[in-house]
């Protein structure tokens, strides 16, 4: 059996103990939500903290606050699992519950939290294995090594970032609260991430993710679509976001993101601009997604050649934005009556 | 006779009657049935242990005084080792005792006696990532793992052959000094007939080539093994094994004691399917750490550790070719495959024939050439998977034949059934049919499917694609069929004993122990154990207490693969049940003054039925017996009827009888982005007799799940020396939302060699579900994939050639430069009669 | 760092002293001898070790013990009343849903969830509420058929 290396375990029960905790042990100290993503990269010896900081027992990280007319504060420690069954998430942030309820397995939904899979660490088929097994191969920089074996004279790390709320959320517009002995700031989602596969957070290690907020639903659709090999279990290697607000018969306003083809969440700007202002029919998508799938640089090292992670890009855009449309996806029969 | 076995129990059936399913719980209350417990879907007698988590695997077992062992492995794919310092491990706190390969005896080994080539830990050089080089046992898990980590090797890396080419592109590289040529473990060539003539005859000759991909049994339990060495010099094991009578015949070659100080226990099994099946480096540690420590030692495999050690499916390359009529009678075939072996010989040698020998079993195919060739390479050896060696060229020969029934503007489903085999007669390669109920499996999943409006509706000769309107997802169907062994006709080791022992015992209580060398690796071998005595004996299976897979205990079962237990050990069950039954019937004969063959033994009495009321309770029975004849214990022999072909080779391919299936499967793809998503598989499995229609259903299923695995997305995949994903995340193994219903059909042909008739279900049906999808797609979509597993990729590029014009083919596109040897040229058997009787040893 | 913990599983609370890394799978089978939870990975990825936590379906391989206090933890152990079997155990016994019985602890307490939330679900629903639990054996098939016979045995409304 794989077991755990051992650690100080404190389980605060304030925001105010956590933040301490972490302030006075630096960077031995990691936090803890549900472990999900943790544990197993510290069984593989990725991480091999000796103070963990659990965040379980702290209240004001739990729950959903607020409507869909004037924004919704999800705290950082709510399950995956009552985030995809939310009845105002359903109804007014649908992407989010899909994506939610698409991470992994229900069993892993109903420890994850929404924070830890904001925070979920970027991931790579070189990198998540065992420490014997990166010996065998030889270390990568993120852990352990010099070079990236992905692209090896890169002087970075393109681990990918393996979040499916993360695009979506950062294509809703959130901000996320982030908490420490220094204080308290909000920032945009998209300001939480770094492209680089080893400091893909741009927080501080001391500071805690407290809480997501989004913006009023303000007419705003969205959708997700996941690529993996299997109904359940697999991380993403590919996620569309995409969010938009019709102003009448025309498109006002568009967000696309994609997942899991970078270290961080990959806006598409130009692709959501195409749509403003048009109505949205098969040309126009077609055009779109070929404008979206222009930022996705899938490499290869995950699961499906990233060829095809990256010509998926384009089909999984277009099947969004129809969904989005009311169309059918691409290629029905139903094709004629747009 | 047919039986749907959606009627005798769940089957694949919805959930919309209560009262059918409880069947099983019933006491079988229809009048009119010729057994009392056969043919019943009773629960199996371990059911209720594994229900609420009594049954005791190997890993639960916790003994006073246990140490943990944990193996170091090798980083490297080919290396020589220069040397191992355990001096840092040894003194960690808590390490009780650190083992190299000098700590063994120098012997080599491997389940074959032709490949005498594993070390358990290596002394010279490792062969694989994943080799042991050492061992540790230690207080608990965490310290066996740091002290690992402590050991200090040094390796002198050497090329590492990562492919068969490479293998045989570098004759200079050796991974092993013995075999047929320069890093070629096995090299076979078999004629029966002059195929040139065959094809000359032909209307049609095609050639083709395949490939099909290497992956691994996944058992969902880890292997571990519990040793335990005590002071009087024995030695037990417990073990996750499917081969307790193997493991105790090597571990006393391996470690030079006498045999009769050794016990192995097979514990109950979590999932085989043929990956339990080799003696391994832990079960061998943990035998001589616990000599060492004077204390219990586990070693428990991590998931990682069992890709290592796998012996899974051989990646096969093959070429076929195969001379049709223009009604599609096959007038002659020849095959030609190239297996990639991995690091040792393990069964290898066995599943190299088994890649030719078992095809001439399904249909018509009178004149056959085969060769094949196992090369060696640094990955971890392959062997033994569910199907052992024919699930591979079954894919060749399954889309070949669909391929030439499109040439030949045949239904694919009446093709094959105008060529079936013909039963009771000998194929080309000598091999004895008996029963065949391949036709009429065809004819069930045919029309349970809707077969010919599918296949010719959906058709659309023109696009070679089909037309179904449905989204942008395209439907079709495909067929496929197959057979395979009940049981191999030899033991891995030459010898004239039982193939399979039981001993049956009966005591003053009415209830019956059953003594049995046989694994339950949750295919229900217990359970059958406990059957066939209770028909025999007419007491009720809960009276029978099966005691299985005990070296000191039981009689010898050679073990759980090859489809060989049901009809072995239940063979030799019924012998010793009849011989238990003869005394008794003797006993109450007297009493009741009556013929003994006018007794019947039925609801735990014994009398006879005309004078039921003066019918004598079998415990009183027993006791009359005993009075008479001593203590009641009986044995039954069983070993296969000797009718190996007589020539070179003749050994691997004999069996009893064989089972046979055909599968239509339902898909569709999308177009778009080339997933392939499945609806419905349609079964007919020829089991000769359900001896439990519910265990039956059950391998089935089972057979097809890990047919659409292997099919769409299991594979082992090796990158820089290393299996690249050796986790269940990233290796894929079909969860329930990739599974589609499979709706069964049991087809009973009355075997005469089987127990009441009944042949394998474990294995065979697992054969046709491959060929069947890839025939599938081609229909939906019109893309020939070659290779498997079928990804979406493969589906992608092939409709990008057909846009582009070119042949929508996906595969191998070469076949290796190789010289095979002269065949062993044999007159082909084909269509002579089966012998008569067939002379079965121990039978009387 | 070891630690006292009370952890109550199957309605038993047990004082124990453990190393707090050790994870709940680890402390049942090894400090609790509950050996009916098994494990096949270890990392979240098969859902053999799977226990209810507070009714709910959790792996035990990925929670720490430490964190379960307050919890009521119940294992395959624990489905059984008395001598009598939860119908779920029951049906999984007589449709043969269980082979070689290393995934069937964890999906029975999986189902036992679903049926507690969902009495009559359809096979869809089931299929999906099992689908983290990874069987090698069954192709499901009787698993999801045993599943559905539980839950007409437990008095659902149609
Ligand atoms: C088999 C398997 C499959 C998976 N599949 C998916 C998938 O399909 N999609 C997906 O998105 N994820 C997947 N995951 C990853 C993970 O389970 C989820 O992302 C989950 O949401 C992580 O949440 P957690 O609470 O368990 O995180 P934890 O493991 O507790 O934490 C993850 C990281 O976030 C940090 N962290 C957690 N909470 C906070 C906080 N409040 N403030 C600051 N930092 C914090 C931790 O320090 C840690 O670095 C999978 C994991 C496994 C094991
Ligand atoms: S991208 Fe390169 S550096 Fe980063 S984890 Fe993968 S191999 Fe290592
Ligand atoms: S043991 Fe596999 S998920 Fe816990
Ligand atoms: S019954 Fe064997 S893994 Fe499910």
């Amino acid at each position: 059996m794989i077991r755990l290396p051992a650690f100080t375990y404190l389980a605060p029960r304030t925001l105010d103990d956590a933040a301490a905790a972490m302030a006075s042990h630096g960077a031995e100290a990691m936090l803890v939500a549900g472990g999900t993503d943790l544990y197993p990269n510290m069984k593989r010896r990725q991480f091999e903290p000796t103070v963990l900081v659990g965040l379980r027992a702290i209240r004001d990280l739990q729950g959903v606050r607020g409507g869909a007319r004037d924004g919704i504060t999800i705290g950082a420690g709510t399950t995956l699992s009552a985030v995809a069954a939310h009845r105002e998430i359903i109804a007014h942030y649908p992407a989010l519950a899909t994506a939610a309820g698409l991470v992994s397995s229900p069993q892993l939904r109903n420890m994850g939290t929404l924070g830890g899979n904001v925070c979920v660490d970027t991931r790579c088929n070189y990198y998540n294995q065992s420490y014997e097994w990166r010996k065998a191969v030889g270390f990568c920089m993120k852990k352990d090594g010099a070079i990236c074996l992905v692209a090896p004279g890169s002087p970075r790390c393109w681990a990918v970032s393996s979040s499916d709320t993360a695009p979506v959320l950062w294509s809703l517009g959130a901000r996320v609260r982030l908490s420490s002995t220094a204080g308290e700031r909000t920032i945009p989602v998209e300001a939480l991430y770094r492209d680089d596969g080893i400091e893909y957070l741009a927080k501080q290690p001391g500071e805690i993710l407290t809480d997501v907020l989004l913006p009023a639903a303000d007419g705003w659709r969205s959708a997700y679509l996941k690529l993996r090999r299997r109904g359940s279990f697999d991380f993403p290697v590919l996620g569309v976001a995409v969010a938009l607000r019709m102003d009448g018969r025309v498109v006002g306003d568009a967000r696309i993101v994609i997942g899991a083809v970078a270290s961080q969440p990959r806006p598409a700007p130009a692709a959501a601009a195409a749509l403003v202002g048009e109505r949205l029919g098969r040309e126009l998508i077609t055009r779109v997604a070929d404008l979206a799938a222009g930022p996705a640089k899938p490499l290869d090292n995950t699961d499906f050649t990233h060829p095809y992670r990256k010509k998926m890009t384009r089909v999984f855009v277009a099947r969004a934005l129809a969904s989005l449309a009311g169309l059918e996806p691409a290629g029905r029969p139903a094709e004629e009556v747009a | 006779m047919s039986v749907e076995s959606g009627g005798s129990s769940a089957g694949s059936a919805r959930a919309t009657d209560g009262g059918r399913f409880g069947r099983g719980a019933e006491p079988p209350s229809e009048g009119k049935h010729e057994f009392a417990v056969i043919g019943r879907p009773l629960p199996k007698i371990d059911a209720w242990a594994k229900v609420t988590g009594e049954t005791r695997y190997a890993d639960d077992f916790f003994l006073p005084r246990m140490a943990y062992g944990r193996l170091l492995r090798s980083p490297h794919a080919h290396a020589r080792i220069r040397s191992i310092d355990a001096t840092r491990a040894r003194a960690l706190p808590g390490v009780y005792a650190v083992i190299t390969g000098a700590d063994l005896p120098r012997v080599k080994f491997g389940i074959l006696p032709v490949s005498q080539d594993e070390e358990a830990l290596c002394t010279e050089k490792v062969r694989m990532v994943g080799d042991a080089v050492a061992a540790v046992a230690a207080v608990d898990e965490e310290t066996a793992d740091h002290a690992c980590r402590l050991i200090d090797v040094e390796y002198e890396p050497l090329r590492a052959l990562m492919s068969i080419e490479e293998s045989l592109a570098h004759p200079e590289v050796r991974i092993h000094e013995y075999g047929d040529g320069p890093n070629v473990h096995k090299n076979v060539a078999l004629q029966f007939g002059d195929v040139e003539a065959a094809f000359a005859r032909a209307d049609l000759v095609r050639e083709d080539v395949f490939f099909y991909e290497g992956n691994t049994h996944l058992p969902m339990e880890q292997h571990a093994a519990v040793a335990s060495a005590g002071p009087d010099g024995k030695l037990t094991l417990w073990s996750s094994t499917q081969t307790p009578h193997y493991v105790h015949r090597l571990l006393a070659k391996i470690l030079e004691m006498p045999a009769a100080h050794i016990r192995v226990v097979a514990t109950p099994v979590g999932g085989g399917f043929g990956g339990k099946l080799d003696p391994f480096a832990h079960e061998i540690a943990a035998c001589r750490l616990s000599q060492l420590t004077g204390r219990p030692v586990k070693i428990a495999c991590t998931r990682e550790e069992v890709f290592y050690i796998h012996r899974g499916r051989h990646p096969v390359l093959m070429w076929i070719k195969t001379g049709f009529t223009k009604h599609g009678e096959i007038t002659g075939c020849h095959l030609r495959t190239w297996l990639d072996g991995g690091a040792y010989g393990s069964y290898g040698v066995a599943s190299t024939f088994y890649t030719g020998v078992i095809n001439p079993v399904t249909y018509k195919i009178p004149v056959y050439k085969f060769e094949g060739a196992r090369v060696f390479t640094n990955k971890p050896p392959c062997g033994p998977k569910r199907g052992h060696g024919t699930p591979q060229p079954r894919f060749a020969l399954e889309c070949q034949i669909d391929k030439a029934a499109e040439q030949l503007g045949l239904d694919p489903a009446e093709m094959r059934k105008r060529i079936l085999a013909e039963p009771f007669t000998k194929t080309a390669n000598h091999l004895t049919v008996t029963t065949i109920g391949l036709g009429e499996c065809i004819d069930r999943v045919v029309e349970a499917s809707g077969w010919r409006a599918k296949w010719g509706g959906w058709r659309s000769q023109s696009e070679g694609a089909s037309a179904a309107p449905s989204d942008n997802r395209r439907r079709g169907v495909g067929i496929a069929c197959s057979a395979y062994l009940t049981g191999a006709g030899t033991a891995v080791y030459w010898n004239s004993m039982p193939h399979s022992g039981v001993i049956v015992r009966a005591d003053r209580s009415g209830g019956v122990a059953v003594l049995c060398g046989a694994t339950d690796i949750g295919q229900g071998s217990d359970s059958i154990l406990a059957y066939l005595p209770a028909e025999i004996l007419g007491i009720d299976p809960k009276d029978v207490h099966v005691h299985p897979a005990d070296t000191s205990l039981t009689p010898v079962d050679l073990g759980s693969y090859s489809s060989r237990v049901t009809l072995m050990c239940g063979m030799a069950a019924i012998q010793a049940s009849q011989r238990l039954r003869e005394v008794v019937a003797r006993a109450v004969a007297r009493k009741l003054e009556v013929d003994p063959g006018a007794l019947a033994f039925r609801e735990r009495k014994v009398g006879v039925p005309d004078d039921w009321e003066k019918a004598v309770d079998f415990a009183q029975a027993v006791e009359l017996a005993e009075a008479m004849h001593g203590v009641l214990a009986f044995a039954g022999s069983y070993a296969p009827p000797k009718r190996a072909g007589k020539y070179k080779g003749g050994g691997v391919g004999p069996s009893p009888c064989y089972s046979y299936s055909a599968c239509v499967v339902e898909l569709s793809v999308d177009e778009e982005t080339g997933e392939i998503e499945l609806h419905d598989v349609w079964i007919g499995h020829d089991i000769g007799r359900a001896l439990n229609p519910l265990l039956v259903e059950g391998q089935v299923e089972g057979s097809v799940y890990m047919g659409i695995g292997e099919a769409l997305m299991e594979g082992q995949v090796f990158r820089n020396g290393v299996h690249k994903q050796p986790s269940l995340l990233e290796y894929k193994s079909p969860t329930t939302l990739e599974t589609p219903e499979i709706h069964t059909f049991l087809v009973e042909t009355d075997d005469p060699e089987g127990p009441f008739g009944a042949k394998e279900a474990g294995q065979g049906p697992l054969l046709p579900v491959i060929p069947a999808i890839a025939n599938a797609v081609y229909h939906a979509v019109g893309v020939r994939c070659d290779e498997v597993p079928i990804t979406p990729e493969m589906i992608l590029k092939g409709l990008e050639l057909r846009r582009r014009g070119k042949a929508a083919r996906v595969g191998p596109e070469r076949i290796p430069r190789f010289t095979f040897k002269e065949p062993v040229v044999v007159e082909s058997a084909f269509g002579q009669p089966a012998d008569a009787i067939a002379v079965r040893p121990f039978a009387q | 760092m070891k630690a006292r913990l009370s952890l109550t599983v199957n309605g038993e609370t047990h004082d124990i002293l453990v190393p707090v890394h050790k994870t709940l799978l680890e402390v049942l089978r090894e400090d609790l001898g509950l050996t009916g939870t098994k494990h096949g990975c270890e990392l979240g990825e098969c859902g053999t070790c799977t226990v209810l936590v507070n009714g709910e379906p959790v792996l035990s391989c990925l929670a720490l013990p430490a964190d379960l206090a307050d919890a009521e933890i119940t294992t395959v152990e624990g489905m059984a009343e008395g001598g009598r079997l939860h119908p779920l155990q029951q049906a999984f016994a007589e449709l043969g849903a269980a082979q070689c019985g290393y995934c069937t602890p964890g999906i029975l307490l999986t189902a036992q969830a679903l049926l507690a939330d969902r009495p009559s679900p359809t096979r869809q629903e089931v299929k999906e509420a099992l689908a983290g639990n990874l069987c090698r054996c069954t192709g499901y098939t009787k698993i999801l058929d045993a599943v559905e016979l539980a839950a007409l045995r437990m008095g659902a409304p149609r």
